[in-house]
This record gives structure tokens, C-alpha cells and sequence, in this order.
């Protein structure tokens, strides 16, 4: 079973690499991006026997730093037959 | 004094650290490997050193702050033993829990490398007892996720407890109300970006660090 982790910064924590990242886009001439955050994509491969609650254990205990951090967990693939 | 300082893979000031303890105290601390799961017995001071522990995958200090010497070193936090966080080893200390907040990437995104100004805020804690209140010392800071982040009620919560134990008297990475240093309640924990152990002898071009030491030797001993 596959899982992917989004963890983004919490609405309000300042991002300074999208704002180095929407600088960047700017640059290059794209016009009109009004905001840019940037954030981590995690996947996790594991063993039919871990759930989503087991899942969501280890975003709150190691992949998210929930201080700043949001995550979402979502399942990359349908669980095997 | 036994003093103990926590080696992770990727450290790279735990020689100036060890080098600055043994300098104030007279005896060698004992490096104590991430995978260890005890400190030696009576250890009365432990500092976790600068660097880039496990490459600062995840995030700055995340991998090394669930390393099983880490366990050991919050036991012996929550039990009264002074534990001294520099750089890495400050951001290692927030995510384990034994301080508020997070250290974010620095504002300007770069890595900053210089001597800056701070200002000691408390004077009062074990760590700061030999500066004056509001004194200006002069640190090295060398850091690229220095930008100290909390929400507003924490922010003035160590405000308000006296916790903030140094401020940037200029601005340096962006972090919340100039923060370069902040203790935990009990008083017995502070994390701190600049560098003390970098300004401890005269080679180094300055000495204000070396008090910061003074101070704990008198405390612990």
C-alpha cells in the first residue's frame, strides 16, 4: 500500500524559499502568481496491516513538525485485493 | 564537573565545544554517541553541539531529536540537568520538545556566517549569570535555519517569563522579536543560535562566550 504525504507550513508561518521560488518565477517573466508556498511530498510504501491511524502517528511524531507544519495523508493507491 | 557532549553523525562543533568545556572546567566532558541510550553516570551538564546531524534531512535537527540518546537526554532535562543547546543543537531542542517553537529557514534564504551583536536579556539564569542585564556581547553565528518561529501566546509567554535569554541587537535571520536565545520554565534548558564556544579564548578575537561557561561551572559545581 502506498500513502503520500503533503506537509506544507501552516497558514501565517512565513515562507522565505516560496518567496524565493515566486521571486524566481517573476524573473523569468511569469506574471501573475499571487503567492507561492512550497512544502515536501513524502511517500510511504507499507505493509497492508498499517492503517491510516498508524499513518497519521508518524506525521505527528517525526514527518510534520505540527509546530509550523500541516500535513495531509493520501492514499496513492487502492489497498490490494 | 562531569560534563557530557552528544556526537551525532554530522555534528562539526562538538571538538570546539568539548575544547570551550574543558577550557572553563578543567576536564574533559565525554562524547557520547547518538546511538547510546544512557549518559555516564553523574553527569551533571550536557550540550548538544552545532552542525548538520544527519545532514538536516526532514528538517534541521528532526532525525537527531529521535535518536535514542536524545530519550536520555530529555530524562535527564526533566530531572534538573542543565542541558545546553548551540546552533544545531538548539534546533535539536525544539524538536524534541524541551523548547517552544521551531527554527525556520532563514529570512534572507541565506546561510549567515558572522560576528553579530546580541543583547542578554536574562542575566539571572545559570547559563547568564556572569553578564550583565542588557549588556551587548558579540557572538559568531553560523547558521542557515535560524529564523525562530512561534505563535504570538508563546512568544509572549517567554517574554512575559523572563525566557528570552538573548536578543539580535541587529537583524540576522529574520526571527520572531529578534530571538537568538530562549530558556525552557524550569530555567535549566537553553537553546541558543550564535556560537558561545567560538568566543572563549583570545585566538578566537573575542571572549564573551567564555562567561556563559564560568557561569554554568559555578552553577553545576
Amino acid at each position: 500500500m502506498k500513502y503520500r504525504i503533503l506537509v506544507t507550513l501552516k497558514p501565517g508561518v512565513l515562507d522565505p524559499q516560496g518567496k524565493a521560488i515566486h521571486h524566481a518565477l517573476e524573473g523569468l517573466g511569469f506574471d501573475g502568481v499571487e503567492d507561492v508556498r512550497a512544502g515536501k511530498l513524502i511517500e510511504l510504501e507499507v505493509a497492508d496491516s498499517v492503517g491510516q491511524p498508524e499513518i497519521e502517528e508518524m506525521c505527528r511524531k517525526l514527518l510534520a513538525n505540527t509546530v509550523i507544519e500541516n500535513f495531509r495523508i493520501e492514499a496513492a493507491e487502492p489497498a490490494r485485493a | 564537573m562531569q560534563s557530557a557532549v552528544i556526537v551525532f553523525p554530522g555534528s562539526n562543533c562538538d571538538r570546539d565545544l568539548a575544547t570551550a568545556i574543558e577550557l572553563v572546567t578543567g576536564r574533559a566532558p565525554t562524547m557520547v554517541w547518538h546511538r547510546e541510550s544512557e549518559l555516564p553516570a553523574g553527569t551533571g551538564l550536557i550540550a548538544v553541539p552545532g552542525g548538520f546531524s544527519y545532514g538536516d534531512y526532514l528538517r534541521s535537527g528532526a532525525i537527531a531529536a529521535r535518536s535514542p540518546v536524545m530519550q536520555a537526554v530529555k530524562a535527564a532535562a526533566e530531572r534538573g540537568v542543565p542541558v545546553l543547546g548551540i546552533c544545531n543543537g538548539f534546533q535539536i531542542l525544539t524538536e524534541t520538545g524541551l523548547l517552544p517553537g521551531a527554527l525556520m529557514r532563514n529570512a534572507g534564504i541565506r546561510f549567515v556566517g558572522r560576528d553579530v551583536a546580541l543583547t542578554v536579556e536574562n542575566s539571572q539564569s545559570i547559563f547568564t549569570s556572569r553578564y550583565e542585564a542588557a549588556e551587548q556581547v558579540t557572538f559568531p553565528v553560523a547558521h542557515h535555519d535560524g529564523n525562530y518561529s512561534a505563535d504570538a501566546d508563546t512568544l509572549d509567554r517567554l517574554e512575559g517569563d523572563g525566557r528570552v535569554a538573548f536578543r539580535y541587537a541587529e537583524e540576522v535571520n529574520g526571527s520572531a522579536r529578534n530571538i537568538a536565545g530562549i530558556l525552557n520554565a524550569a530555567g535549566n534548558v537553553l537553546g541558543m543560535m550564535p556560537h558561545p564556544e567560538r568566543a572563549v579564548e583570545g585566538a578566537h578575537g573575542r571572549t564573551d562566550g567564555r562567561r556563559l561557561f564560568e557561569g554554568l561551572l559555578e552553577a553545576v559545581a
